[in-house]
């Protein structure tokens, strides 16, 4: 259905090619999931099968790309709208219109469908992607994963025979998530289209991958079955992970094979010791926090304590008050309630003290940077917190990242430009930091360093909480949990006895060796022995 | 699939309770602002505003662009807030009647002719009101078409030779509101950086993210419609069909100035219909390529014309009570003498046009907007800040 033969696309100013002698094959009907750490090239191989690699985004491209048997070199990205169909990462920025009705038919509109056919395939697409309800409701007031949703069906109705899909998860909840895979599934098995998926949170989508392309980042790919390519490549879903420790020639794909594979394989390990109990003084102190938009109130008396040396995780959905809370806590979002920090509250000390007491990363870290190179971030950061030259250059060495000195803080890779911003919040050396969403878009190596670096925050007494979407993470990071929906905190306890105890919550590793409480495959190889 | 060859021979037919085409409802708020340009009587723009403010609420539907209407009404009475301060501060005395004085400053040589304080007169004050009173209502005609057509609704009916002049409006309504979202969520995080800065140099360190930000909108945006298929129907240039427009255009336009400023009606008359003749050609000609198609296109009803033509009717009548020397003190009381102005049957008339699309069209249907959920309700309320 889609041929790269030996294609290589280099972009201007680039020292080396993204892709290499690309030559593989997609069959009809697949669902092909791409993986490969950021920076691998995986937009651009999406990109290069409607030719929006290389007519948008120039660069040059050799070698053929076909879809269905047609060149993409001869083709405008346009003229294959009803053969390929592209989501891109955030679906708002893709929307023209502003009702979800005429989104889903903007696409036929141009390509010139008869006003009663698209109405009638309008009507088909709203109901194959379970959106028909919100037909008349205004884009902007969709939640993520409806967003999502109606972004595949405005595609969709265009009636393309492969859907291209961009990171179409990487900003939901586990279950907004879990509505737009299954969506896809269906999809693949009852439309019978040919869908490829670039993914970096792999845990949920891979079993229902047929295959897979793994771009290891040197700009070569290689295609194969999900198992296999999972079993040698550097991406490293908990499962995967799994089948290394246990020495697995292929990665099981789902909970099921891997428990069914433990039990077959007589595997027993024993369950880690209980953790020590989180004590200490309290960091930060919050009592009765409540924040209000207008008649709204998105946090509603929430008790806090945040412990010196501990990492907090926040779960919940989206919505949910995790974002509020955090700004709250930092005093930057007007709060009721108490909250102290060694004796002094935030909210009443101007921005520069503030940030002191209590420093936040927010989720879209970039908002903080402006300034043309990191040198010049790293100087600015010193000059704000007051601290000693070349301070925030030592914390980049210290976090373990190398940020080279004159590159423009935009041009980095996600996880750098997280770190930079880490960084330049951590000059303030406040002794309480709020992350908010930090692995939105990290691979599974980003994800693995920022892990290091707020143990090592902890282990200096900083006391740390973080909000994210990612259950194997906060498994992974962080001590403490809690749960909040609707504003308030549902359930505050250790990590390990909250998230086994959750059916929605449990990471796969407490799935697959259920009853025994293990989290991460950290805890599976410490067991073994 | 089945049967789409047979389906697409069909013409829908506009039900008959069609929503009424935007372009009425422009045409309806345009006459009235026309109306409201050709008089001062208090009484009677007052009458016009509540009738245009009632149609708005009635005829509304729920959608957030309908909501626009508040946003106007509070700038119709900031602007006669702000006319009637000046007037008290700086003045321009006429008339006798001087309500109270202020104490006056003297001002240099080189600003004489402007006056500080002083004497506020009665005629002075209720000449400014009724002027102010004039701006107020034309605002909240502009404010009543927004609300009751969609102008992306409304620009989905241009002709298709200005299609693409009107895609770059719609790009433009989609990208700004995003660009004052990602303004203030980029303002809220200066703080966390200990910002202190203000002025213009904050403002530098603002706008460097948000043009950031705007600049990957767009391309995401246009790679979006690029992939969904945008232009593909565009088709080559008609040879001659943008000079001939330019040049119709320029005839059509000395045609209505000649028309409006000398005797020579006849020529002018000729000018104004050749040029109009040769401006709806091109736009035809070059639009002829486009193989757009719309989905639910606006259907133009007799309601419709019902709507379009009580606005122009509305205009009519009152231009027409200020044409006659015999009925141009009603439209236009005087303010010095001052005299109670009046309210005579023709401006009951003119309300009435006003008022005429409410019998003329059925209230929206029921668009099923359920209440919004929470979380997007707060990112609304909060005006983009994290959600």
């Amino acid at each position: 259905m889609i041929a790269w033969q030996d294609v290589t696309v280099t972009y201007p100013d680039a020292d080396r090619p993204t892709l290499r002698g690309v030559t593989l094959e997609i069959p009809d009907g697949d669902l092909c999931l791409v993986v490969g750490p950021t920076g691998s090239g995986k937009s651009t191989l999406l990109g290069s099968i409607n030719g929006l690699v290389p007519h948008f985004t120039g660069g040059t491209l050799s070698g053929r790309v076909t879809v269905a048997g047609r060149d993409t070199a001869g083709h405008l990205p346009r003229e294959l709208a009803e053969l390929v169909g592209y989501v891109g990462q955030d679906p708002l920025r893709g929307f023209v219109t502003d009702t979800v009705e005429d989104e889903v038919a903007y696409g036929m509109e141009q390509l010139g469908v008869a006003p009663v056919a698209m109405r009638k395939r309008v009507e088909e697409t709203l109901d194959l992607m379970g959106i028909a309800e919100l037909r008349r409701r205004p884009l902007v007031e969709l939640s993520g994963g409806q967003q999502q949703r109606v972004a595949i069906a405005a595609v969709l109705a265009a009636q393309p025979r492969v859907l291209v899909l961009d990171e179409p998860t990487s900003a939901l909840d586990p279950t907004a998530a879990q509505d737009v895979l299954s969506a896809i599934a269906t999809l693949v098995h009852e439309v019978g289209l040919t869908v490829v998926l670039a993914e970096h949170r792999l845990e949920r989508v891979m079993q229902a991958a047929d295959s897979m392309i793994w771009l290891p980042g040197d700009g070569s790919a290689e295609y194969g079955p999900p198992g296999e390519i999972l079993g040698r490549a550097s991406v490293t879903p908990p499962l995967a992970a799994l089948a290394h420790t246990l020495d697995w020639a292929t990665v099981p794909l789902s909970v099921r094979e891997a428990r069914r594979r433990v039990q077959a394989s007589g595997v027993t390990i024993s369950a880690p010791s209980a953790p020590a109990p989180i004590s200490g003084p309290a960091a930060l102190s919050a009592r009765d926090v409540e924040v209000r938009y207008g008649p709204i109130s998105a946090v509603r008396g929430v008790d806090l304590d945040l412990h010196a040396g501990s990492v907090t995780a926040l779960l919940g959905r989206n919505g949910a008050g995790k974002s509020s809370l955090l700004w709250a806590l930092q005093g930057a979002l007007t709060s009721a309630g108490t909250i102290t920090v060694g004796s002094q509250d935030p909210r009443r000390l101007g921005a520069a003290e503030a940030r002191r007491l209590v420093t936040l990363v927010p989720q879209t870290a970039a908002d903080l940077l402006y300034l043309p190179t990191v040198a010049a971030e790293c100087a600015q950061a010193d000059a704000e917190s007051g601290a000693e030259p070349g301070t925030t250059r030592d914390l980049i060495a210290r976090l373990g990242l190398d940020l080279p000195s004159e590159r423009d803080p935009r041009d980095l890779s996600e996880g750098q430009r997280l770190g930079l911003v880490l960084a330049i919040q951590l000059a303030a050396r406040a002794p309480v930091l709020l992350l908010d969403e930090p692995t939105r878009g990290l691979d599974y190596a980003a994800k693995a360093q920022l892990h290091q670096i707020l143990d090592a925050l902890a282990d200096d007494g900083v006391a740390v909480a973080l909000s994210t979407h990612d259950v194997e993470f906060a498994a992974l990071a962080s001590r403490r949990l809690l749960l909040m929906a609707d504003g308030e905190v549902i359930a505050d306890g250790n990590t390990a006895e909250l998230l086994t105890s959750s059916p929605a919550y449990a990471p796969q590793m407490a799935k697959v060796f259920a009853p025994v409480p293990v989290l991460t495959p950290a805890d599976v190889e410490r067991g073994l022995r | 699939m089945e049967g789409q060859e047979l389906l697409t021979r069909t013409q829908p037919k506009p039900a008959p309770s069609a929503p009424v085409h935007p372009w009425a409802w422009w045409c309806w708020a345009i006459g009235i602002g026309l109306a409201v340009s050709g008089t001062t009587n208090p009484l009677l723009l007052v009458l016009i505003a509540m009738a245009v403010i009632l149609v708005v609420m009635i005829r509304r539907t729920a959608a957030p662009w309908a909501r626009s209407v508040r946003a106007y009404l509070l700038l119709a009475l900031f602007v006669v807030g702000m006319r009637v301060f000046f007037q008290i501060l700086i003045g321009g005395g006429t008339g006798e009647t001087v309500l109270f004085s202020l104490p006056e400053m003297p001002l240099p040589d080189w600003a004489a002719g402007i006056r500080l304080g002083g004497a506020v007169t009665a005629e002075g004050l209720v000449y400014t009101l009724y002027s102010a009173l004039r701006l107020a209502v034309m605002l909240l005609c502009v404010g009543a078409a927004n609300a009751l057509a969609n102008p992306r609704q409304a620009l989905k009916s241009v002709p298709a030779a200005l299609y693409e002049a009107s895609v770059a409006v719609v790009i433009a309504l989609t990208v700004a509101p995003q660009l004052i979202e990602s303004a203030q969520r980029v303002r809220r995080a200066r703080r966390l950086r200990g910002d202190g800065v203000r002025g213009l140099r904050a403002l530098g360190r603002i706008a460097l993210p948000v043009l950031a930000d705007a600049i990957e909108r767009s391309m995401a945006l246009a790679a979006g419609m690029e992939a969904r298929g945008f232009g593909r129907t565009r088709g080559e240039p008609v040879p001659g069909a943008l000079p001939l427009m330019i040049v119709s255009s320029m005839v059509a336009l000395l045609g209505a100035f000649l028309l409006l400023s000398t005797a020579f009606w006849e020529a002018a008359t000729a000018a104004l219909v050749l040029g109009a003749a040769g401006t709806g050609w091109g736009l035809r000609r070059a639009g002829r390529n486009l193989r757009v198609s719309a989905y639910r296109p606006h259907p133009w009803t007799w309601r419709s014309t019902g709507v379009a033509l009580s606005g122009l009717l509305t205009a009519a009548v009152v231009l027409g009570l200020g044409w006659f020397d015999t009925t141009y003190d009603s439209v236009f009381p005087s303010t010095d003498p001052l005299v109670w102005p009046e309210l005579t049957v023709p401006m009951l008339l003119a309300v009435a046009c006003c008022l005429a699309p409410l019998p003329l069209t059925v209230p929206p249907r029921f668009r099923g907007v359920e209440a919004s959920r929470a979380d997007t309700r707060v990112r609304a309320l909060r005006g983009g800040a994290p959600a």
